[in-house]
């Protein structure tokens, strides 16, 4: 039997998909500008496109949520998601205050949506880490 | 939350996998509940209960009467 429940199963799947609809997306989209193929409103759509893919992330994470069944596993993610989230609002925080008293260098905005994922990772491996504690 | 569901699971020589298969859930749920790491919700504990043909009283003690 999978370690997985179906509906992580799913989710899985899903971010292995949109995983390659972001790559392909933002690889298209630097292409363009690189070799200036994009003015106007195109380049407007070419340069939203990979924060709309990315935005994907948030709602695959928002729609496993709701499908899976399993309380303590929706419990297990719901600490993911808010330590993920802690950590990146964190860090934009002091990065802003750090950044407006000018000790450090700006920092594009997409970069929070990184660190958000990252966090969520290490949101994971507190899971695992209480998991096996208490096993 | 203390509960009785590791010697009830253990009269029925049933492994947390089985449980966790005849409550629809994951291994790892019957675990976290077993330890008390976890405390299962209403329809969750009645589903325990009616499984084990007991009431939720018999399975799970009360936080209040345990002093």
């Amino acid at each position: 039997m999978s370690r997985f429940t179906v509906a992580q199963q799913r989710h899985n799947r899903r971010v292995m998909v949109l995983s390659l609809v972001y790559a392909a997306v933002l690889m298209a989209a630097i292409y363009l500008f690189k070799h200036q193929l994009v003015t106007g409103a195109a380049a407007w759509a070419a340069a939203i496109l990979p924060g709309l893919a990315t935005s994907g992330f948030f709602v695959l994470h928002g729609r496993y949520l709701m499908e899976e069944g399993d309380e303590y596993q929706r419990m297990l993610q719901t600490r993911q998601l808010l330590i993920g989230s802690g950590i990146m609002l964190t860090f934009a925080v002091v990065w802003g205050f750090l950044e407006g008293f000018g000790l450090v260098g700006h920092i594009m905005a997409w970069n929070w949506a990184v660190i958000w994922l990252v966090g969520v990772g290490i949101g994971a491996l507190v899971n695992v880490i209480v998991e096996r504690k208490g096993a | 939350m203390t509960n009785r569901l590791r010697v009830l699971r253990a009269e029925r020589g049933w492994s947390q996998q089985d449980l966790a298969e005849r409550l629809e859930v994951s291994r790892q749920s019957v675990n976290a509940i077993e330890t008390g790491r976890y405390d299962p919700s209403l329809p969750l504990a009645f589903k325990i209960a009616e499984l084990f043909g007991l009431s939720i009283e018999d399975i799970f003690t009360s936080p209040s009467s345990q002093g």
